[in-house]
């Protein structure tokens, strides 16, 4: 479970961020990030054995607000910046096949 | 008088007693950036016919009335090209404004530009912006620092009198201090990040680059409150910010942490802070020293949380509701991957990667979840230090400003440069960097900048020490080489 040392596949994490490479950025971005990984080793050394984790620094949590219906942003100005439009709708590519 | 020069305070009573106007205060800006910004290459665009419009309605009786605001390309100002410096965002406009923005605007004043950036703000110099690096006013061949890098360069070269920038792990302070102006971070949640293109979002903030203590005092007054756009947004007594300016400091105690003063440190740096803290001592302010054991570990920390993020954060630059999107995509998952390969930068993608790498299944308890523990410790620290003082001294970077392409295919140099500024933000506190001297070389004066960092919430002392200092700076101002 835990690495001792980085295990970092720079093929596989880039599928997992649907993010394609080049073979000349795949050899860098291993490198470079095995460096940054090797760096952020040291927490290892740290003892966080009964520290709670700090998701935000100020302390606010669960913040309700009525569920009322307000205005949203006219139709034509949401599509005006999609990629391809049509009909008021945004076209995308085919997800069935 | 040079009216480039002026502070927003000194416009500000210029427009009241009709020596200038709205109008001309833009065109001057104008004139200035055309002549001045090929050299420097700050703003991304500007549209001053729509500012020019604004201005002749302006409203000088209103706090920031007639006051143009340069912003940070990845604030959306409505209408405006909006895009982090980033090619994936090309062509997109801001169909709303962000609520600092709106805010601006109540207040009177004219969001005039967009400034350039390190593509979403994932940088320490600038040079990651997708269009044009930015360069230093005072010395050229020099980075300006970033990810606000454009934001301080145009305030230091007389080509805005303010702007907004936004600091997710220095990105206002660093930039400040190396082109010698003014950078607030706000406590987090004092201003909204509604309409700011999310990065890290348990980090980043909104905030103001001046040349002066009191304006940024006086944009903060403008932009903070709670904004029902943003859940953590903090909903807190109204303040003005700028009511402690003038006040004596004698007796405040200011933390000196020893974790802060290292080997490493270029010795100008720490030669003109040192100065800065014996200057404090002689208004009579009394420098303790401090310790905050988790120091060192900040960058780490930081390089995790930031980056698990991002990476969840730019999952919406997928190239379907806005933004760039590849030619002829074979189904789905090539359309995804092919877009963001074309779209973003090389910073961006080795965030992305680290960020996903950290996050995902069998690497998120010994990475992800292991620097959300130590971010705590980290926090600690600083509440700690708060009980026995109000506020604390370091540099805001361990070097003046580096040569563009010094650092920049090493990302663990450029990451190094943020060492004193990021453990503001993971912990939530406010910061302000202001000029407190130069170091010289070969001729050019690089502006050294002063941290001064403050209990969350508590940015009305933070200003009003910063003030005290800026009132009787013991050092020289110099103008930037590339001002007119």
């Amino acid at each position: 479970m835990k690495p001792d040392s980085p295990t970092f596949d720079v093929r596989q994490v880039a599928q997992l961020a649907r993010l394609a490479l080049t073979d000349d950025e795949a050899v860098r971005f291993q490198q470079q990030l095995g460096q940054v990984l090797a760096h952020v080793e040291q927490l290892k050394s740290v003892d966080v054995s009964d520290v709670e984790p700090t998701a935000y620094a100020q302390p606010v949590f669960n913040v309700f607000r009525e569920d009322a219906i307000r205005e949203s942003l006219p139709r034509e100005d949401v599509t005006a910046n999609a990629p391809k439009s049509a009909n008021g709708l945004i076209v995308v590519t085919k997800v069935v096949e | 008088m040079n009216l480039l020069a002026l502070s927003v305070t000194e416009l500000q009573s210029k427009l009241r007693a009709g020596e200038i106007s709205p109008v001309e205060i833009i065109d001057a800006l104008d004139a200035q950036i055309a002549a001045i910004d090929p050299a420097v290459g700050a703003y991304l665009s500007r549209d001053t016919a729509v500012a020019r419009e604004l201005a002749a309605k302006a409203d000088v009786s209103l706090p920031l009335g007639g006051i143009p605001i340069g912003i940070k390309d990845a604030i959306s100002v409505r209408g405006e090209t909006c895009g982090s410096a980033s090619k994936i965002l090309s062509g997109y406009r801001a169909p709303y404004d962000a609520t600092a923005v709106a805010r601006l605007r109540a207040a009177g004043a004219i969001p005039f530009g967009r400034l350039n950036m390190d593509e979403f703000a994932m940088g320490s110099s600038t040079e990651n912006s997708a269009f044009q690096p930015t360069r230093n006013p005072y010395a050229v061949d020099r980075i300006p620092g970033g990810s606000s890098g454009g934001s301080a360069a145009a305030v230091a070269a007389g080509e805005a009198f303010a702007a907004l920038g936004s600091d997710t792990g220095g990105s206002i302070r660093q930039p400040a201090a190396l082109c010698g102006c003014v950078g607030l971070k706000p406590s987090y949640g004092r201003v909204s990040r509604y309409g700011l293109i999310a990065f890290a979002s348990s980090l980043d903030q909104i905030g103001p680059l001046t040349r002066t203590v009191r304006d940024a005092g006086l944009i903060l007054n403008a932009i903070t409150g709670r904004d029902p756009h943003d859940s953590t947004s903090l909903d807190l007594p109204t303040t003005d910010f700028t009511a402690l300016l003038g006040r004596d400091i004698a007796g405040l105690r200011i933390g000196v942490p020893k974790e802060y003063f290292i080997s490493g440190i270029d010795p100008r740096v720490d030669a003109s802070v040192r100065r800065a803290i014996d200057h404090l001592a002689s208004l009579g302010a009394e420098p303790v020293e401090i310790s905050l054991p988790h120091t060192e570990y900040a960058v780490a920390v930081y390089y995790i949380i930031a980056t698990a993020e991002a990476s969840s954060n730019l999952a919406r630059f997928d190239g379907v509701r806005y933004g760039h999107r590849a030619s002829n995509p074979k189904g789905l998952l090539d359309h995804y991957a092919r877009s963001r390969e074309e779209g973003f930068g090389s910073e961006v993608k080795r965030r992305i990667l680290l960020g996903t790498y950290v996050l995902s299944s069998g690497y998120y308890d010994a990475y992800y979840l292991r620097a959300q523990k130590v971010r705590t410790l980290i926090r600690r620290d600083f509440t700690r230090a708060f009980e026995s003082v109000d506020a604390i001294i370091c540099p805001t970077s361990p070097t003046p400003a580096f040569r563009l392409g010094e650092r920049s295919e090493d990302p663990l140099q450029m990451y190094l440069a943020d060492i004193f500024t990021i453990a503001a933000n993971l912990a939530g506190i406010c910061g302000i960097s202001l000029p407190c001297g130069y170091a010289e070389e070969n001729g050019a004066h690089l502006p050294i900048g002063l941290q001064l960092l403050g209990r969350e919430n508590d940015e009305a002392r933070l200003l009003q020490i910063a003030d005290a200092y800026e009132q009787s700076t013991p050092f020289e101002r110099r103008p930037p080489t590339v001002a007119a």
